[in-house]
């Protein structure tokens, strides 16, 4: 009998009903939204005079556009403003609760729905927002989608979708010191490339995934967008019905246990057959930095910039090096940096903040770096509080600020000067990314660390 | 969703790969809260220098480019999911964009939007490219009845794919949400039927 990948059991189990010749009808579990990409749907649901098709399923919060600074006060910013006060009268119009400024379960998206158990295993997750993938880390169908499909989703809690191709990623071995599950995936989109998984939903495997923490291995998810991939998932195991037992929203008691009997099938069978497949040695990966204008111009930080790229032409390939300022052939050791920035859904959980403030603990940020740490929700922000990390950061000159998105993508007024370098553990690196003309070098928790204290980017495998 | 018409248009190139929507529509101008007026700043960080005055390197900034169509480099739209980047691109006057690669989720939105996403071969790709450069205003001819894409200067053809429904939603204007609220009384009874969280 045909073998069924862990893909196929959810999506199968999710199918209302398939169009011939067409996609197939695909039922919603979790629709995630915040205010940047759902004006415009709560504007068409308007316009059709449709309510809120299950509005239990559906969790709000302001993330994108909020200020770091001085929550409490109103969003100085005109725009940002009315966009975040638009999400409210949004809320209040269609009855949704809203985990907006001032609540404690604010946060960015893909950090809150897995901290608050609102993402359980099996799963179909989606929201307006392409790293929705992060909640693949527990065994979820999670996706990013359009404004359209927004409204979709607000209207019928479902979406019409073609079942995409199937690539199975296995990592083996144990990760060498100081290399996280961010240089990991840093890695993995060196080799394949922006486009290597376009088309494709990929399954995370091997024995380094299965040893990761499941903040580690949201991180790796997180970024399977930058490779083009519908999203990317982990199958669920101890580690994480550990993490999901007891959490706010996750099942109670019996309920539980029942959950749990489901969750413990959601594995993909031996035998079953991907698409596509790659295999990659843990002990082959180094500390991973960024050179270039996409996550697939990645290097090694022992390596040199090289002189082409596998995955852009010439014309390509130099403009990303004019706008870095930097050459071909050059190492990054030793590169004088200005910011650095510790945010992001991909590394701005309370596990990369202690390993932020566990490596700066006695150290001092070198004079000329602004280094800016910005947790992911209220959450991570109460609980770094509680274990005393603000102070370490504090004495070391980090500054802590209040959850969002920040400078991961500079909507509120977190920027990276024109010109100047920031090293950054958010997961885009494109031109502008985070400010006009900003340079951004994606690296992990601990090398960013280590920028800051040194002024400048290092090896951390020698500090 | 307006109905998708056959276009006979001009075409403008920007054969730079990996073009991702944080080019394409930069993200401090996803505030507003309406689907009108992003064309106006449509690749703005290509058109304009920091200081607001005019590259006149940039294709969209010369006049001998123009036209309905956009012939890209591979991998176009890769990136943020922001479905503003398909609304400036429609905005601005397009209607097709050709590329021999597209990233997912924009081409699901571009679908959904009434920009017609056309994928070809990155041999044919080059060849239009090359027709462009001898002459500006080579036209082109698209077909979505057909699913034809016609470089009339060079006298070359190629068929594109598109999906069965999605070719009827566009030749017809239907949008996704019109179909599924339809199908409600078929997703009540999936609810019903599984227990799901
Ligand atoms: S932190 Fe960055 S990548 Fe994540 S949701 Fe916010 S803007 Fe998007």
């Amino acid at each position: 009998m045909h073998k069924k990948t862990l893909f196929d059991k959810i999506w199968n189990q999710h199918v209302v009903s398939k169009i011939e010749d067409g996609p197939d009808v695909l039922y919603i579990d979790r629709h995630f939204i915040h205010e940047v990409t759902s004006p415009q749907a709560f504007d068409g649901l308007k316009k059709r005079g449709l309510s809120l098709f299950r509005k239990e399923k559906t969790i709000a919060t302001a993330d994108h556009n909020v200020p770091t600074l001085n929550q409490h006060l109103p969003i100085k910013e005109a725009q940002s403003r009315f966009q975040v006060d638009t999400l409210i009268k949004n809320c209040k119009d269609f009855g949704l609760e809203l985990y907006g400024l001032g609540h404690p379960y604010q946060g960015i998206v893909h950090v809150i729905g897995p901290e608050l158990g609102v993402t359980q295993p099996g799963m179909t997750i989606v929201c307006g927002d392409s790293h929705t993938s992060t909640h693949g880390a527990f065994g979820c169908i999670a996706f990013g989608i359009g404004t359209s499909q927004v409204e979709q989703v607000m209207a019928s809690q479902s979406l019409l979708l073609n079942k995409p191709k199937q690539m199975r990623i296995t990592i083996d071995g144990n990760l060498p010191k100081g290399v996280l599950s961010k240089d990991l995936i840093l890695y993995v989109i060196s080799k394949l490339g922006t486009g290597g998984g376009t088309g494709h939903f990929i399954e995370y495997a091997g024995s380094t995934i299965r040893n990761l923490s499941m903040e580690a291995r949201m991180t790796v998810c997180n970024m399977s967008i930058e490779m083009g991939a519908r999203g990317g998932f982990i199958a669920p195991d101890q580690t994480t019905f550990e993490y999901v037992k007891g959490r706010t929203f996750a099942p109670k008691g019996e309920s539980f246990d029942t959950a749990l009997e489901y969750w413990k099938t959601l594995y993909t069978e031996d035998a079953a057959e991907f698409d596509t497949e790659y295999h990659f040695d843990a002990a082959d990966i180094e500390p991973m930095l960024t050179y270039g204008t996409n996550p697939g111009m990645g290097i090694k930080v022992s390596n040199n910039i090289p002189s082409s790229s596998h995955e852009s032409n010439d014309a390509s390939f130099t403009k990303a090096l004019n706008y870095m300022d930097l050459q071909k052939g050059e190492s990054l050791i030793g590169k004088k940096i200005n910011h650095v920035f510790i945010g992001s859904c991909t590394n701005a959980r309370i596990e990369d903040l202690r390993i932020v403030a566990n490596y700066v603990n006695g150290k001092q940020k070198a004079d000329h770096v602004l280094a800016m740490v910005v947790p992911g929700s209220k959450i991570v922000e109460a609980q770094a509080k509680a274990e005393g990390l603000d102070k370490v950061l504090a004495a070391a000159g980090f500054e802590l600020r209040e959850p969002g998105c920040s400078a991961c993508l500079g909507m509120n007024e977190d920027k990276v000067p024109a010109g100047e370098y920031c090293v950054s553990t958010s997961n885009r690196n494109f031109e502008g990314r985070q400010g006009p003309g900003a340079r951004t070098i994606l690296a992990s928790p601990l090398t960013a660390a280590a920028a800051a204290v040194a002024g400048e980017i290092v090896d951390v495998r020698k500090m | 969703m307006e109905k998708f018409k056959n276009i006979n248009s001009t075409a403008v190139p920007m054969p730079m790969e990996n073009i991702d929507t944080d080019q394409i529509i930069p993200a401090r101008f996803l505030k507003a809260t309406t689907r009108e007026g992003f064309g106006e700043n449509l690749f703005i960080d290509w058109r304009e220098q920091s200081d607001g005055a005019k590259n006149e390197d940039f294709v969209l900034n010369n006049n001998l480019y123009q036209g309905q169509i956009l012939i890209a480099g591979r991998n176009f739209g890769c990136g943020s999911s922001r479905e503003h980047a398909a609304w400036a691109l429609y905005d601005y006057g397009f209607r097709a964009v050709v590329s021999s690669f597209f990233a997912d989720i924009f081409k699901g939105n571009a679908l959904n939007n009434g920009l017609l996403p056309i994928t070809v071969s990155p041999e044919f790709l080059n060849q239009i490219f090359k027709a462009i450069e001898t002459d500006p205003k080579a036209s082109f001819a698209i077909d979505l009845e057909k699913q034809t894409l016609i470089c009339k200067a060079i006298d070359l053809q190629t068929n594109f794919e598109i999906n069965p429904y999605k070719k009827h939603c566009l030749l017809n204007g239907l949008d996704d949400t019109d179909f599924l609220v339809s199908q409600k009384s078929k997703i009540e009874a999936f609810e019903a039927a599984h227990v799901i969280g």
